[in-house]
């Protein structure tokens, strides 16, 4: 049973945190897109969408990942629907990333200092020109800072997929513990794998932050 | 053929359900008070640099902060009994609670307290207040009244964190609902009421944070 | 004996020579303005005097407590020196009641009943008593600095050091504060103060001190040198000033 060799378990680890950076890439990218259009909904003038977006983000903020992710498979089957862990994964994460990012995104926006408003609508620009030319370049420059430490988060939120069976890093760590008998070891191993991801986004999150503020004294 | 829904048969289990609100709300409450205990303490060492914890804290911060909840959670249950440290489920899901609130409170803690003008301080050190009275009574409530609504969040993020302990059979609300589906069946109903749960819960620990805060911090009342 | 001494006072930031060896006694009772540009030392000098700065070389002696280059015990000095600052520094989440009754509570170790009959008594003095529950956010700038006062009074201080305490507020609110610190005069109270008012500095001073360059450049009475300046910069300041 114990002839697995260290090489064995971190090649397995690394093959499971190929799958932790897809899923995280894929929830990220997707995540980002329903986020721009939520953002788009939560800044809208008409109260509809506003309100709908609203309730979106305060569910996906008020409800715990794993049950968010539970709902989707389990709700897919009710739908007649058999989804693989990783499709459900991929939309769960999705939807969770899309629900903080675009609460994220809005807070950019509105910190824009409303003379920014005035002073393009005294142009005669329309609501759209006003976001496309003058509040979103400078929201997007207050918004990186932000999006880069979340995107640690969605990394750290994949490790949730593991339980609705999806094999990733924390999955294959789990397995590996299980056949090896040396679970200090093997997740120490992973600790170190989700270290590795995500400390370089936390500590670039934490530079571009200062670099915001120092640009900004001068 | 169409889907009867059949929620009689999730609340025919309210005992269970209530049982797990009940051990979520206490991870919440134990995982809290520590945590931010540790908190303050780990924003003191950081924000006046008292070497060598500064470092230590720095340290675990940036470990805590950049591994998952569940991993910390394996790591403690499982791998810990190799160094000899054999810690039941509720040991390990409240030690894993603490660790977690610590780490993160410990950074917003700091931030509030470095945010404390320099005048203030001064103006308590004119008075002749020792260092450790004038943290206590002027730099630490604004710091914490500055910063308690991230500290909500935060607290409500953790809680519904939690929900990972089911994974080493600490039997909070998520245990609950898993044995509950496996019971009557009824998976998508057991887990809709039970996110229903927690989304209530996010809010009434909230507000109880909220409240909390106003309390302890802010003696705006006589 | 003076209540105040400083000999041969000398501080540095860093390579820059701030106070370039000050000699100054105050005697009780006395109320000192200091003067001068900006820059001057001015605010080193007061921050030096209660130890909220360190200093290099000298000596300095309030009603017999010394203190020494790099010392850092400064409580028995503190407790002998209050001070007022320009941005006032009210506790912000204390009641003004709470905010002149901490350091005597928690520093003189006086009892939560007395503690407040002082705080009463000092905001009566500063006449804001009706304020004790009142938060600081909730006052005017020229009441939150009279609160400032009123803290630093419950302390009962020998000597107390007020830096610009008028600078930071509306012009409107300027007179209630310099009425307060004019009872204190009249009452004997030890008071060094930088201000700007030169108007106040020479009918309530006592003694007027410009300073220059870190260093006194010339002193004595208010009256006579604002008549008469000796040197041509401190009539240079005072023209500057009107
Ligand atoms: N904390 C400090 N660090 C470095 N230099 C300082 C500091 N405080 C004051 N200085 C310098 O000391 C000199 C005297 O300043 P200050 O005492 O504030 O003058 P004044 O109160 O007369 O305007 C100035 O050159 C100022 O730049
Ligand atoms: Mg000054």
């Amino acid at each position: 049973m114990n002839d697995i060799s260290t090489w064995d378990i971190v090649r397995n680890l690394l093959d499971g945190a190929l799958w932790t950076i897809g899923l995280s890439l894929t929830a990220f990218v997707l995540g980002g897109i329903a986020g721009l259009a939520l953002l788009f909904a939560r800044i809208a003038k008409n109260p509809i969408p506003r309100r709908l977006a609203q309730g979106y983000i305060e569910v996906f903020q008020g409800t715990p990942l794993l049950m968010q992710l539970f709902m989707i498979f389990f709700g897919s089957s009710l739908l007649g629907l058999e989804i693989s862990p990783w499709i459900a994964a991929a939309l769960g994460l999705t939807l969770f990333t899309s629900a903080y990012l675009g609460e994220i995104w809005r807070g950019c926006v509105e910190s824009v200092p409303k003379g920014q408003w005035e002073a393009s609508a005294s142009l005669a620009l329309t609501h759209f020109e006003q976001m496309r030319h003058v509040i979103l370049p400078q929201a997007l420059r207050i918004a990186i800072a932000p999006t880069v430490g979340f995107s640690v988060q969605v990394v750290k939120g994949t490790a949730v997929t593991s339980i609705i069976g999806f094999v990733e890093l924390t999955k294959t760590g789990s397995m590996l513990a299980n056949a090896t008998f040396q679970p200090f070891m093997v997740f120490g191993c992973v600790a170190l794998g989700y270290f590795a991801l995500c400390y370089p986004l936390s500590a670039y999150s934490r530079y571009l932050e200062r670099n915001i503020h120092g640009s900004r004294a001068h | 053929m169409a889907y009867t829904f059949d929620f009689a048969s999730v609340l025919e289990y309210s005992d269970a359900l209530l049982a797990g609100t009940v051990k979520t709300l206490a991870l919440t409450a134990v995982g809290t008070v520590f945590g931010l205990g540790i908190g303050i303490l780990g924003a003191v060492s950081r924000a006046w640099k008292l070497s060598p914890f500064d470092r230590i804290f720095a340290v675990y911060v940036e470990l805590i902060r950049n591994t998952p909840f569940l991993v910390q959670l394996f790591f403690i249950f499982f791998g810990l009994p190799a160094l000899g440290l054999q810690l039941n489920e509720w040991q390990a899901a409240i030690l894993a609670m603490v660790i977690n609130l610590g780490a993160y409170s410990t950074e917003i803690i700091r931030s509030g307290i470095e945010a404390t003008p320099r005048g203030q301080i001064e103006a308590a050190e004119s008075l002749a207040m020792t260092r450790s009275q004038v943290f206590r009574h002027v730099v630490l409530p604004p710091a914490l009244l500055k910063v308690w609504p991230s500290i909500c969040s935060q607290v409500v993020i953790v809680m519904l964190g939690s929900s990972v302990c089911s994974q080493i059979a600490a039997e909070e609300l998520t245990f609950a609902a898993n044995f509950i589906q496996s019971r009557n069946f009824r998976a998508f109903e057991t887990y809709f009421v039970v996110t229903a749960m927690y989304f209530l819960l996010a809010i009434a620990v909230r507000q109880a944070m909220v409240q909390a805060g106003q309390r302890l911090i802010a003696r705006r009342k006589k | 004996m003076a209540l105040v001494r400083i000999n041969g006072l000398h501080k540095h930031f860093g390579s820059n020579h701030v106070l370039k060896g000050i000699d100054l006694d105050i005697e009780e009772g006395q109320v000192i303005a200091l003067i001068g540009r900006s820059g001057s030392g001015k605010s080193t000098l007061l921050r030096t005097i209660n130890g909220l700065e360190t200093f290099e070389q000298g000596e300095i002696e309030v009603d017999g407590e010394h203190l020494h280059p790099r010392d850092t015990d400064l409580r028995a000095l503190r407790q002998k020196v209050g001070m007022i600052f320009q941005q006032f520094n009210l506790f912000p989440h204390l009641s003004v009641g709470r905010n002149v009754m901490l350091a005597t509570q928690v520093v003189k170790k006086i009892g939560e009943k007395e503690a407040e009959d002082i705080a009463r008594t000092m905001l009566l003095k500063v006449g804001l008593l009706e304020k004790f529950d009142a938060y600081p956010d909730q006052l005017s700038g020229g009441q939150q600095q009279r609160v400032a006062i009123a803290r630093a009074l419950a302390m009962q201080p020998r000597v107390l050091l007020c830096d610009e305490i008028t600078s930071a507020l509306d012009p409107e609110l300027v007179n209630e504060v310099l009425a307060v610190v004019k009872t204190l005069a009249a009452e004997g109270m030890t008071l060094i103060m930088v201000t700007h008012e030169m108007r106040f500095a020479r009918e309530v001073g006592d003694k007027l001190v410009f300073m220059h360059h870190g260093r006194i450049h010339e002193s004595g009475d208010p009256q006579q040198l604002f008549a008469n300046p000796q040197t041509p910069e401190l009539a240079n300041f005072i023209g500057s000033i009107n």
